[in-house]
């Protein structure tokens, strides 16, 4: 039997999560709070394992061949990694924004942004009415309202990764996982990104991976480093960058390496 | 002495362009004369056949020739009708058996089979291509008649009502060499499926499980959307294949120069044809005009199979996109 993530409270409690490729693992046992409607940065040199601890976050981790995960993920209380719990239902909780831009690109604009409520079955959501709102949200209406039906691959880097992202939230998730959402992109887009990241935090728990220190500064409210496979320290973004309590930290926010 | 040295450096500098341009003007060129070999080699070959043909067209008339329900040899009357109708069903019903069976086995390979099991089952596929057709003709003969007619029979009676499947059953038949077409033709369209499924992102399969779908909504969002016209493709050269393929259709497909009641009767295609009175014609006669003719019209079929799927493929994405708007609005 399997039941569906209750959809409420927001909190994020990860507990001792280890995660692998094979033999290898790339996550050694991190636990770490992600509070309802705070943006947290996960920041670490490339390699530390944060994009695998945030595909751990919606069960994504475990559909690579040979990849498992141990320990808890709690959302409001249950454990996401329950036995009767259907990781679709975990994906359709927590959404997630990826690195490269990735629409689907031969599928119209409207149709992108409905997927997600198409598949849940999700009528009263896979409307246009409500493809229009998603695409408010994220700033892309007045763009992309004359040409809905053209293929998302017309638009660009910067405009796919706004779609992308409205096509998350058109599922109405309660948390969003993004993991570097502007590392493909210009700084203007980048910028955009940035206001509607900060826009969507009253409405989402979020989490997002960044290797650009100066954007954990400008968004988040905490900031996580991750080390080899460890959570090294998580506090308010502002205490992590100016009274690091680890060496290491420092030496990583201080750019002496990473 | 700092002047000259700059000197022969932009001269030797700008030497090196012009050389460089030359290769590749010279690479234009000879690319150029290739292409253009080809394409005079396809015409020729074409007008050639026409010419060899010309005989039976001034005796039957293009319409003649082609639409005529009358194939026989002894009066010189020579009518392809049948033999074209006979192509058109085999190719149909191979496609028909072939072509789900080929893409699922493609499917289950790249996206379901556990990652031992993948390389033995596209190895066994592969294997298929490598039988010589007349093997596939004999075990036709040999096998496939005599374990389907009691099948063919019980089929042809219940569902005698269906359209072309009731009636008298033949042993060799248009259903017997359709399915041995679609078996000739699985590893074809598999393999290239294959191919063509395997470039799929996996960044466009990641959005799609990041949305909540299951692995055939994966399939049916990301991955066939990605791989349609490849598909198509695909399956064109498989037609193709089906088109062309002699040997083992002359074993099971009866050779009567008639169009049949049903599928289940015996008939005769186009390849099947040449392969089988080319010997017996006398070079010159109107006979072999005919024979060659039917080539042509091979050559002609094939040609306008590919550009229909083109087309298609063209017409589909633009549909695609308008349809949803319409659904949603
Ligand atoms: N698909 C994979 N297969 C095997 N090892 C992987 C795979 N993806 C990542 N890794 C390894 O896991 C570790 C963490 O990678 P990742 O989570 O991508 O780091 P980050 O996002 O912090 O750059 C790295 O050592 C990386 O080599
Ligand atoms: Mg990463």
């Amino acid at each position: 039997m399997t039941t569906t993530i209750a959809k409420k409270g927001m909190n994020l409690t990860v507990k001792n999560i280890q995660a692998f490729y094979g033999e290898s693992k790339a996550v050694k046992g991190v636990s770490i709070d992600f509070p309802a409607n705070k943006i947290t940065a996960l920041i670490g040199p490339s390699g530390c394992g944060k994009s695998t601890l945030v595909r751990c976050l919606n069960r994504m981790h475990e559909e690579g061949s040979s990849a498992s995960v141990r320990g808890k993920v709690l959302l409001n209380e249950e454990n996401i990694y329950g036995a009767d719990v259907d990781p679709v239902s975990v994906r359709r909780t927590i959404g997630m924004v990826f690195q490269k831009p990735n629409p689907f690109p031969t599928m119209s604009i409207l149709d992108n942004v409905l997927a997600g409520p198409r598949l849940s079955g999700d009528r009263a959501h896979a409307t246009r009415k409500h493809a229009e709102q998603a695409l408010r949200d994220v700033g892309l209406w007045a763009e992309v309202k004359h040409k809905l039906n053209r293929p998302a691959a017309d638009l660009s880097g910067g405009q796919q990764q706004r779609l992308c992202i409205a096509r998350a939230i058109a599922l109405e998730p309660e948390v969003l996982l993004m993991d570097e959402p502007c590392s493909a992109l210009d700084p203007i887009s980048t910028q955009r990104i940035e206001e509607l990241v900060l826009r969507l935090k009253k409405r989402f728990t979020i989490v997002m991976v960044t290797h650009n220190l100066q954007q954990a500064q400008r968004v988040a409210d905490r900031t996580a480093f991750m080390l080899d496979g460890e959570l090294i320290e998580v506090a308010a973004t502002s205490n992590l960058f100016n009274k690091p309590k680890d060496s290491r930290t420092k030496k990583y926010v201080t750019g002496q390496f990473g | 002495m700092a002047k000259t040295t700059s000197i022969t450096n932009t001269s030797s500098r700008a030497l090196s362009v012009a050389r460089e341009w030359s290769a590749d003007a010279t690479l234009r060129l000879v690319l150029q004369v290739f292409a253009i070999a080809l394409m005079a080699i396809i015409v020729g070959f074409f007008v050639q056949l026409a010419l060899m043909a010309a005989p039976v067209i001034s005796s039957m008339g293009v319409a003649g020739f082609l639409f005529d329900n009358n194939w026989d040899v002894a009066h010189e009357i020579f009518g392809a009708w049948p033999l074209v109708v006979g192509t058109v069903i085999t190719s149909v019903i191979a496609l028909i058996i072939g072509v789900p069976v080929a893409v699922s086995a493609a499917i289950y390979i790249t996206e379901f089979a556990p990652a031992r099991l993948r390389s033995t089952l596209a190895l066994l596929l592969d294997l298929l291509a490598a039988i010589p057709s007349v093997v596939y003709g004999l075990w036709g003969v040999f096998v496939l008649i005599p374990t389907l007619k009691p099948i063919e029979r019980w089929v042809a009676s219940t569902f005698d009502f269906v359209p072309f499947i009731g009636g008298a059953v033949n042993g060799p038949n248009y259903f017997v060499a359709g399915l041995i077409l679609a078996i000739m033709i699985i590893p074809i369209v598999s393999a290239i499926s294959r191919e063509v499924l395997s470039t799929v992102p996996l960044a466009e399969k990641e959005a799609a499980l990041a949305l909540g779908a299951t692995r055939i909504e994966v399939i049916r969002l990301a991955v066939l959307p990605h791989s349609a016209a490849g598909i198509v493709s695909a399956v064109m050269l498989g037609l193709g294949r089906a088109i062309g393929e002699t040997i083992a259709v002359t074993l099971v497909i009866g050779n009567a120069a008639i169009i049949g009641q049903s599928i289940f009767s015996q008939g005769y295609t186009l390849a099947a044809v040449v392969a089988n009175e080319f010997g017996e014609a006398e070079p010159g006669s109107v006979h072999s005009a005919a024979l060659i003719a039917a080539g042509v019209v091979l050559f002609i079929l094939t040609f306008i199979v590919n550009a229909t799927a083109r087309v298609l493929i063209m017409r589909r994405t633009v549909k695609r996109v308008s349809v949803a708007d319409k659904v949603v609005a």
